[in-house]
């Protein structure tokens, strides 16, 4: 707690559902991409970038991996004195009985000891499932300077996507004036990121009450951020710019990985003085073999190729078997592809293996084809 | 618990790899991209269950003291096993001086210290797997006094020249230690792994002290086969030594062919290495990588073949690599042809737009070097 002040919060308990098969046994934090990443290695590497200390992970769905993958700490640098990575699952304590988490604002209000534990002067809360890069000492920094009970990140979308958001409508100072979740009519394109700091006393106050409330859906949108904007409170928008990503479906998932592609691409994985941090594998090298054609591609160490990859991103140990051609498509962990086979706009989930020969997606279908399962080869 | 404790050595004096040894010990190099040669005796130590380490570091200690770290990344326990890194101070200024013996004289109480009955000493500058408890096992059924892990070879004429042979009996008994001289194609090479009692080790270190300053662990262990009963325990699968140049090349060359590496690499024996939280590689348009190892981190848009590339390197548009050993964090610019070279880690070459060497005689481009 010594850098700034500020402890973090990550609600990292939501399954995302929409991700089907992926979300079956890890919650949607856990899904990995990127060739090497999982989606919660994100927030905590901003965190331990950032120079905050203290970072919790509200886990709930799913969380076994979760909360032995973000336990380990030192992957991050976590790991100084006064430093680490808490995971915060529902707990029974002595006078309240085991509760699940009924919103984002409960998962905090059920660990008001253990943020107090560390007395922060601000608390920042941040979503487990998005993909971007992000300083946060920058958003305090603006957070102070405004003199604000608690500074909002977002971003400018499309205005046609707006409502799909839930969007600020600020004055010319940047100070939020209305907050509207999905307006059908948006009056801005400002979407809230679920990032948010807050002066600790003031929201604790607040948790308190809506804890209270027994109409409250306990919800930072819902009713956070509106019972504070009534109370006239000063809530600032803080404008990010950059790649910034909801992977929500295995459409925007796909596409988050095949934005990796290419030069200047957005997010620049490569760049050194932003590391993302995540699990180190012990695998070889890349083997790239003697018929590989490799055109435009995202690949991890440990893959073995010597197929065609075209427009692709290959996870950790991925197999492409000699005459296989891989296009525009997304292989995930230990995904093996035969001899001959052929896929295309598909994202193959863990070990999946496509059989000799085998066809696997198409290049003109509307959705992309999640291939979850094996599938056989020709004979 | 182990009953053995490691030691990585380091070479001697016979061996030189040039160039690259200016930079660095031999134990630091990088190899095949990713791994540095000391990841492969530490990993093995490591899985063999031997979690009480050393590692003697003879000169230019840098590089591979950042490498080793605390250890951690090779699964060592953190609390009942250790990595320790040991210097021979005494003998930097004099070379000749400066041999295992004296490193191992100069910390004794660190030896003493170790409450393990038997020691397995590796070398830091040799490439293969081993399960050490195996070995450790076979000494001890054996009743041997010592026991010495070799790799027979037919290509003894032109490659691990300078090398230990063992001259072993039908009984794989040893008779003596010779270098290797490239006089004949069949000869076991010695792998310069020990296996002995703890106790053994100590007197021969003092044994030999007193026999003659300039001795290593390999003359008076030669010198007591006459008296002892030393035992040759061969090896099977992939062993390099990287004891010059042009064995470097080779060794790095040979691990392209998947089968090959196959025969060093299992995946239930992981080798170690330290990681640097690099982002996969990024193939660009107009790439074209044909028979070649390819490390994380690298922004690839030119042709490489039959090559190795390191960690983090830029390969620009229109660059033709070929049978080479690029190290990491090297920029290959645009246009420029290689050919037969090793190219040194953070080097740049963009002003000359073609270095190419004789198939057979690879040749050298120096650390942080512009060309």
């Amino acid at each position: 707690m010594k850098h700034n002040n500020m402890l973090a919060m990550i609600l990292a308990g939501g399954r995302g559902s929409r991700l089907h098969e992926l979300t079956n046994k890890v919650a949607k934090p856990a899904v990995a991409y990127g060739g090497k990443y999982k989606i919660i290695d994100f927030p905590i590497s901003n965190c331990a970038n950032s120079g905050i200390d203290v970072v919790g992970v509200l886990t709930q769905y799913e969380s076994i991996q979760l909360n032995s993958y973000v336990a380990a700490g030192r992957r991050w640098g976590l790991d100084a004195k006064e430093s680490g990575v808490y995971v915060l699952p529902p707990r029974e304590k002595a006078d309240v009985d085991l509760n699940v988490y009924r919103g984002t604002a409960d998962a905090i209000s059920q660990n008001i000891d253990f943020v107090d534990s560390f007395s922060p002067e601000y608390l920042l809360i941040l979503s487990g499932d998005h993909i971007y890069k992000m300083n946060y000492a920058k958003m305090l920094e603006y957070h102070k300077a405004c003199g604000a009970d608690a500074t909002i990140a977002v971003i400018e979308v499309p205005f046609k996507e707006a409502s799909r958001f839930g969007i600020m409508n600020t004055d010319e100072t940047g100070r939020i004036m209305e907050f509207e979740e999905k307006p059908a009519q948006p009056k801005s394109n400002l979407a809230s990121m679920g990032i948010y700091i807050f002066d600790w006393k003031l929201l604790r106050k607040m948790l308190t009450a809506d804890m209270k409330d027994p109409d409250s859906n306990h919800d930072f949108g819902k009713d956070i951020i509106p019972a504070l904007l009534n109370d006239g409170k000063k809530l600032y928008a803080f404008k990010f710019k950059g790649y910034w990503k909801d992977v929500g479906t295995i459409d925007s998932l796909w596409e988050a990985n095949m934005d990796l592609i290419g030069k200047n691409n957005e997010l620049d994985l490569n760049d050194s003085s932003w590391k993302i941090y995540t699990e180190d594998e012990t695998t070889l090298p890349q083997y790239i073999g003697p018929n590989a054609e490799i055109d435009q591609a995202f690949i991890n160490q440990g893959c073995v190729i010597d197929g065609t990859v075209q427009k692709s991103v290959l996870f950790t140990g991925v197999r492409v078997g000699a005459g296989a051609k891989i296009i525009d498509s997304v292989l995930m962990n230990g995904v093996e592809v035969e001899e001959g086979a052929v896929v295309q706009r598909a994202l193959v989930a863990d070990n999946v293996k496509i059989g000799k020969d085998a066809v696997v997606g198409s290049a003109d279908s509307e959705h992309i084809e999640l291939v979850a399962k094996r599938v056989k080869g020709v004979e | 618990m182990a009953k053995a404790f490691g030691i990585v050595n380091f070479g001697g004096r016979q061996f030189w790899v040039e160039g690259m040894q200016d930079y660095r010990p031999s134990g630091a190099f990088s190899f095949l991209g990713r791994y540095r040669t000391v990841d492969f005796p530490i990993s093995n130590l490591s899985n063999s269950g031997i979690d009480q380490i050393q590692v003697y570091i003879r000169r230019k200690p840098r590089s591979l003291v950042e490498h080793l770290g605390t250890g951690r990344h090779y699964n060592i326990n953190s609390k009942r096993g250790r990595l320790h890194i040991l210097f021979s101070q005494n003998g930097v200024d004099h070379d000749i001086y400066n041999n295992d013996i004296a490193a191992f004289l100069e910390n004794m109480e660190y030896i003493e210290k170790i409450n393990c009955p038997y020691v397995v000493i590796v070398p830091s500058y040799m490439v293969y797997t081993q399960d050490f408890s195996a070995l450790l096992q076979t000494h001890i059924d054996s009743g041997a006094d010592i026991t010495l892990l070799y790799h027979s070879t037919e290509n003894a004429k032109e490659h691990f020249l300078n090398c230990n042979t063992l001259d072993l009996n039908k009984q794989k008994g040893v008779l003596a230690l010779e270098m290797n001289r490239g006089t004949a194609k069949s000869r076991s090479i010695f792998m310069d792994t020990y296996v002995m009692k703890k106790e053994l080790f100590i007197e021969l270190v003092q044994k030999a002290h007193k026999a003659s300053s300039m001795y290593s662990l390999s003359d008076i262990v030669n010198q007591a086969c006459q008296e002892l009963d030393v035992r040759g325990v061969s090896h099977r699968g992939y062993f390099a030594s990287i004891t010059d140049f042009k064995s470097y090349y080779d060794a790095n060359i040979s691990l392209i062919d998947f089968k090959t590496a196959l025969s060093l690499f299992d995946p239930e024996w992981p080798i170690y290495t330290r990681t640097n939280d690099s982002c996969p590689t990024q193939y660009f348009e107009g790439a074209c990588v044909k028979n070649s190892v390819v490390s994380n981190g690298c922004l690839i848009e030119g042709s490489i073949e039959n090559s190795v590339i390191g960690r983090g390197c830029v390969i620009k548009k229109g660059a033709v690599i070929r049978n080479s050993v690029i190290l990491p964090e090297v920029t290959i610019g645009e246009d420029v042809h290689l050919d037969n070279l090793v190219v040194d880690k953070h080097a740049k070459i963009s002003h000359v737009k073609e270095v190419i060497a004789d198939p057979g005689h690879p040749e050298y481009i120096r650390r942080d070097d512009s060309l």
